[in-house]
């Protein structure tokens, strides 16, 4: 930088010069702001759009639990969806017609059966008597009473018609709608309903996968790990496989399932959207997240450890079995769990080989049809009913507090068995 | 026995076997006058190994190959019944035999050939798992029994099995190896028998791309076509907007984190924007294509602009979201690994703090940062949920941000969900496009290794 010799064009230039440092400064504050403004909008916005989801509405009803529609020795195939409607009709002498009928129970979630038959085959003294019960509205009455569908709108815009406004208006007025939490969010499977369909198919599935995944994945990495940095002589290759591993860490995930699918189901039969089969294409994907971690982990103990046990006589395998690996331990564990955490939160490889199945019933074991938490979420994001949205936002809440949770402890475990040499 | 009881009961003879390879050892032991080489626990471990290394291989290989010899037995059984059938009949008669044998499929959906087909494969998968079975307890019983032979007070059992443990991890870090030959070898396959059908000319600079294979021979559009430059095109274009929104803010918080901010700035803006990191894909997904694109579309309404619902842009817009910490995370390394003797040097000719940045410290982080950028776009290429949830299907080629475009991903994804048959060109087509996305990640990845090992200053 030339000086200018002229004393106040000099000034000016510093000046200039002042200027420019403060407007780098303040692009660098601009880039921080605007990440956390991103990461605070993410996060609010979903947060937000998950709330309606977690409460549900329900109608306070008298219902008869008569002789006719329930049959006390089949109970699970009673009539209680006729039940319901009845209670909701008495509320309604007025209508009639089959087309009114029709539509006052369709204020009725589906699910509100399942309301009566759960209370009466946990209290089989109610049958025969007359009993008052919270039943589960429909999604749109549930979207309506929370705010979401504005009454405001002209009835051909929103899904709730007049009709059925005036009967929520006097239902309300009788003060028998009340608000409570979704439970069902966490006990349901996955339904075509979205006032019915929850999270625990895919939290199962998910379960499963991963287990699958840590079962495979964390044994061979911490040994490849033991071989590649403890044992392994240092030739071409050793160095072709430490070049692949890191490799391997950055294929795309999709190619993972490509992998998959050609592999794990044409060639070798495996079932489709498995968790057996999920399971060990994320653990291929997850092998070198936790090689990698788990070698700096050994790299980072000292060497006068191993001097110190072969200097008593230890052989290089007991060396390692009996003091390496623990005190890396902490370390690989960090390094696993981070792993699965990542494994945890994969979809597109899943997607491949067809874990994105409409699953109702809880799958058994790994062979069974099943699904995980982040394909659910893809599911639900696809479905176009209005209350799917809040039902979509409340299962990424629940995967990232689940992802959250999983990471503190990691970082928990470092934090508390870290030791620097 | 199925494979998991056949493992369990293996299971249960290691245990038993560990047990008794102790006291074998001590019986020996007792009252001897010499040393035993090795300690109790080696020899029980041996005996484990006798018992239970060679049948579990076998019991996998066993496992792996039988379903491809009963499928070649069942193929030749078939030939002699019915008189030179096409490919495609063969695997209809195939698929039909292991679906009526599994039961998916009912009575009145087969023929005679297949029902007699059906008790051929029955009798074959039965004699397999027979043998199988008592393959794998015989070699675990002599096993057993030839391992208590050896164990003896000078039998030098550390040896033995510290070999085998040196061999089975030298397998595991071969299991790396194998996945990549693995993807190689099953995208490669496929991809040859894609371009039987498809010219490599065609799949690589066609211009029009709809994979809709007809169903009968003489439907409208029979043949679909497979040029993929759209897809390209628009991979391409969603990955430059990426770029421009993680390339800046990545680089400038990294610069700013590193070099300016206080310790408790840094310990609070770092993991937060590794937070952003650690989001699932499919949550950008769903915020791409239910916050972004309405948001967009409705602003660019208002100002006068048609904005797609599935523009390129919320998707490019998202994905830079995703990409910022990767490149802030790798550039934040680079610069700290500039030594603070260059940083002193310039201060010490009197440069301000931004100007020792920009001229000293930025030039001397270079590789490094060019590498994380590499990488980055190699991501940004590979990256699926965001561009299926949020990018469109119909494969235009267009260079305006704001309409839809389609990606490799997204055509992968939509070409493989749902059921359909494996031989399909159109499911050929995802190989192909896999092939191709994975050797571009590989070049970057490799590129980016280049240019850092050889344009790094070394100091020190």
């Amino acid at each position: 930088m030339t000086e200018p010799s002229n004393p106040s064009a000099r000034k000016a230039q510093l000046a200039k010069r002042y200027r420019a440092e403060r407007r780098f400064r303040a692009y660098g504050i601009a880039a921080i702001s605007t990440a956390g403004l991103i990461l605070f909008f993410l996060m609010g916005s979903i947060l937000l759009s998950s709330l309606p989801a977690f409460t549900q509405h329900y109608v306070t009803l008298d219902i008869d639990i008569t002789e006719r529609h329930v049959d006390t020795q089949d109970l699970a195939n009673s009539d209680w969806r006729a039940l319901a409607r009845n209670a909701l009709r008495a509320q309604f002498p007025e209508v009639s017609g089959r087309k009114e009928k029709r539509a006052l129970g369709k204020l009725l979630s589906i699910g509100s059966s399942d309301d009566v038959r759960d209370y009466v085959t946990a209290n089989p003294s109610s049958l025969g008597t007359s009993i008052r019960l919270p039943l589960t509205l429909s999604d749109d009455i549930d979207l309506l009473l929370k705010g979401v569908i504005d009454r405001d709108l002209p009835e051909n815009e929103r899904v709730v018609s007049n009709q059925d406004l005036a009967w929520l208006d006097r239902l309300l007025d009788e003060d028998r709608i009340s608000r409570q939490f979704a439970t069902r969010i966490f006990t349901n499977g996955d339904s075509r309903e979205p006032e019915l369909a929850g999270l625990r198919g895919a939290l199962v599935g998910s379960l499963w996968t991963l287990l699958v995944t840590l079962l495979a994945s964390f044994p061979l990495g911490v040994m490849a790990a033991i071989y590649l940095e403890e044992i392994a002589p240092k030739n071409r290759l050793t160095q072709i496989i430490e070049v692949n591993i890191n490799n391997l860490a950055a294929v795309p995930s999709i190619v993972f399932g490509l992998l998959g699918l050609a592999v794990f189901i044409n060639f070798f039969g495996m079932p489709r959207s498995a968790p057996l089969v999920g399971g060990l294409v994320l653990a291929l994907m997850t092998l070198p997240r936790i090689i990698i971690p788990t070698r700096a982990a050994f790299a980072a103990i000292p060497p006068s450890i191993r001097e110190a046990a072969m200097g008593v006589g230890a052989s290089r395998l007991q060396v390692i079995m009996h003091h390496v690996l623990p005190l890396a331990m902490p370390g690989i564990l960090t390094g696993t769990i981070i792993g699965l955490a990542q494994a945890a939160g994969e979809t597109a490889p899943l997607l491949m080989i067809g874990m994105m199945a409409f699953i109702v019933d809880l799958p058994t074991d790994v062979t069974a049809k099943a699904t995980v938490l982040p394909a659910q979420i893809y599911m639900w994001a696809n479905n176009p009913e209005r209350a799917f949205m809040a039902r979509t936002s409340a299962g990424i809440v629940v995967l990232l507090s689940l992802l959250l949770m999983v990471n503190a402890t990691a970082i928990y475990f470092r934090k508390r068995f870290e030791k620097r040499w | 026995m199925s494979a998991s009881s056949l493992f369990l009961c293996l299971i249960g003879l290691g245990l038993f076997s560990f047990i008794f390879g102790r006291r074998r050892i001590h019986t020996i032991a007792k009252g001897a006058s010499q040393k035993q080489h090795s300690r109790d626990v080696y020899h029980a471990s041996f005996l484990v190994i006798c018992a239970t290394f060679v049948p579990i291989v076998l019991l996998i290989i066993w496992t792996g190959v039988s379903p491809l010899v009963i499928d070649a037995l069942l193929e030749s059984f078939l030939k002699t019944r019915v008189s030179s059938p096409s490919v495609g009949e063969m695997n209809v008669m195939m698929a039909k035999t292991k679906a009526y044998y599994a039961g998916s499929i009912n009575a009145a959906f087969i023929d005679d050939t297949i029902a007699q087909a059906t008790v051929y494969y029955q009798s074959l998968v039965e004699r397999s798992l027979q043998a199988r079975s008592l393959a794998v307890l015989l070699l675990a019983i002599a096993g057993v029994a030839m391992g208590l032979r050896k164990i003896a007070l000078r039998f030098t059992a550390r040896h033995s099995v510290e070999r085998v443990a040196q061999l089975i991890m030298l397998i595991a870090s071969a299991i790396a190896v194998l996945t990549t030959v693995g993807i190689v070898l099953s995208l490669i396959f496929e991809t040859i028998r894609f371009f039987a059908t498809v010219s490599v000319s065609e799949f690589l600079f066609g211009l029009h791309w709809s994979p809709q294979i007809a169903i009968r021979e003489d439907q409208a559009g029979g043949s679909g076509s497979f040029g993929a430059i759209p897809l390209f095109a628009g991979t391409l274009m969603i990955t430059f907007i990426a770029m421009i929104v993680a390339v800046p803010i990545g680089l400038m918080s990294a610069i700013y984190l590193s070099e300016y901010a206080s310790p408790r700035l840094r310990g609070i803006a770092k993991p937060g924007i590794e937070m952003l990191a650690g989001i699932p894909t499919v949550v950008y997904g769903f915020f791409a294509a239910l916050v972004v694109a309405p948001f967009l579309r409705d602003g660019g309404a208002d100002i006068g602009l048609t904005l797609s619902s599935e523009s390129a842009l919320a998707a490019g817009l998202v994905m830079g979201i995703m990409i910022i910490p990767f490149i802030s995370s790798l550039s934040d390394d680079v610069i700290n690994a500039v030594p603070q003797t260059l940083r002193d040097g310039a201060a010490a000719l009197g440069a301000t703090h931004s100007e020792t940045i920009q001229q000293v410290v930025l030039p001397a982080a270079l590789p490094g940062i060019v590498s994380a950028v590499l990488l980055a776009i190699s991501r940004a290429i590979g990256e699926t949920m965001i561009v299926v949830m949020a990018a469109g299907v119909a494969a235009n080629l267009t260079a305006n941000p704001f309409e839809s475009v389609t990606t490799v991903t997204v055509q992968i994804v939509m070409l493989l969900v749902g059921d359909q048959e494996f031989d399909s060109a159109k499911t050929l087509a995802a190989f192909a496009l896999g092939l191709v996305l994975f050797f571009i990640t590989l070049a970057l990845n490799i590129l980016a290794l280049y240019v850092v090992n050889k344009y790094r200053e070394q100091y020190d």
